[in-house]
């Protein structure tokens, strides 16, 4: 009898091994970014392209920094919950603007210049705000994307809690569902908050 | 226990991964022609780095946009004189572990880097532990006179007592 049980509990152990296994994502990595300060910045504001931003600006408050574009599929998928985030006036959104002009893919950057794709940007993000509703208290535009390198985007949309000291304490990667934002970044923001 | 993976959950995965994938048309930043050495080192290091969007190519081989802005970042902290290992903090510090091809040491690493080992140690023990037991198991006392004649008797089929 013994003889059958040993092989039968290893088939056993691997196949709860590969079932476990299937169930984890691996794009969601670990972000060493959490429990660390937001990474300063200083961007300028979309539709008030003279003005910065910083996150500093934001000392004091609990915020979320979401990041998107409008090349970017999955964002339009979330934006209607950031939309209604924003219409029950409980957390401020603040929007990173990533790579607008040159993450696109649809456009030879060497034909482009420094002005034209600045302009093109606030052209493509402003028309896409106002077709899908704006959310953000305000957007920054990183056109080159160096800022997101600072913050270890490589997904869009991102988004990040960021406390009242300036630190991040969570962050997500892909679209936020309802379930998430219910679940998580609520009761998250509740709690920091207080 | 997450979800299982739904429909929605796979064309969102495949739409992101077309939509992070599809610009290969980026430019890349111009190389340094006259800098072999440093062209080398840019390889060695990138080699050594996983491209976040692709999981399964190394930044040196990814044609994804993040892996071409990564790389002109890599660029400039050489011209700029920094060191191999300052380089890769600016990674890791980044992305994680996760971007190391080679995860260092610590103790959360400690299965990944001797699971292997263990799992071969305890294979070979088991090995060991069943033929020895085997060997015991195994008679090899020469047969007595008369167990050989019982025996060829039965072998030629006459005779024997039957039990």
């Amino acid at each position: 009898m013994n003889r059958f049980i040993w092989p039968l509990v290893g088939f056993v152990v691997l196949v709860a091994l590969l079932a476990v296994g299937l169930q984890l994502n691996p794009r969601e990595v670990p972000s060493p970014l959490v429990g660390k300060p937001a990474p300063a910045f200083a961007l300028p504001k979309l539709g008030a392209m003279e003005q910065t931003f910083s996150p500093k600006d934001m000392q004091g408050k609990v915020w979320l920094l979401n990041v998107w574009a409008s090349w970017c599929v999955s964002c339009r998928q979330e934006h209607p919950i950031l939309v209604e985030i924003a219409r029950n006036k409980a957390i401020t959104l603040v929007g990173l603007n990533y790579k607008e002009v040159r993450g696109d893919g649809g456009f030879d950057m060497d034909k482009i210049s420094a002005e034209t794709e600045k302009s093109m940007a606030i052209e493509r993000a402003g028309t896409w705000l106002k077709r899908h509703g704006d959310p953000y208290a305000l957007s920054v535009l990183d056109l080159d994307g160096r800022v997101g390198i600072d913050y270890g985007v490589y997904g869009v949309p991102e988004t990040y809690v960021i406390d009242k000291a300036g630190v991040i304490r969570w962050k997500h990667i892909g679209p936020i569902t309802p379930d998430i934002f219910s679940a998580k970044i609520m009761p998250l923001v509740a709690e920091l908050s207080k | 226990m997450t979800a299982p993976i739904s429909a929605r959950h796979l064309a969102c995965g495949l739409l992101s991964s077309l939509v992070l994938t599809f610009p290969v048309f980026a430019r890349e930043a111009a190389p340094l022609a006259q800098d072999e050495a440093a062209e080398k080192r840019l390889n060695a290091i990138s080699s050594e780095l996983r491209c976040l969007v692709c999981q399964n190519e190394s930044l040196a081989g990814s044609n994804a946009e993040l892996a071409h802005d990564l790389r002109r970042e890599i660029r400039g902290m050489i011209q700029a004189g920094k060191s191999d290992g300052e380089i890769m903090d600016f990674m890791v510090s980044r992305y994680g572990d996760f971007v190391r091809y080679r995860p260092p040491l610590k103790d959360t690493t400690l299965l990944l880097w001797f699971g292997p080992g263990l799992l071969f140690a305890a294979g070979v023990g088991g090995l060991f532990v069943f033929l020895r037991g085997r060997s015991r198991r195994i008679d090899d006392q020469p047969l007595s006179e008369a167990e050989r004649q019982k025996a060829e008797r039965l072998l030629r089929g006459d005779g024997g007592q039957r039990s």
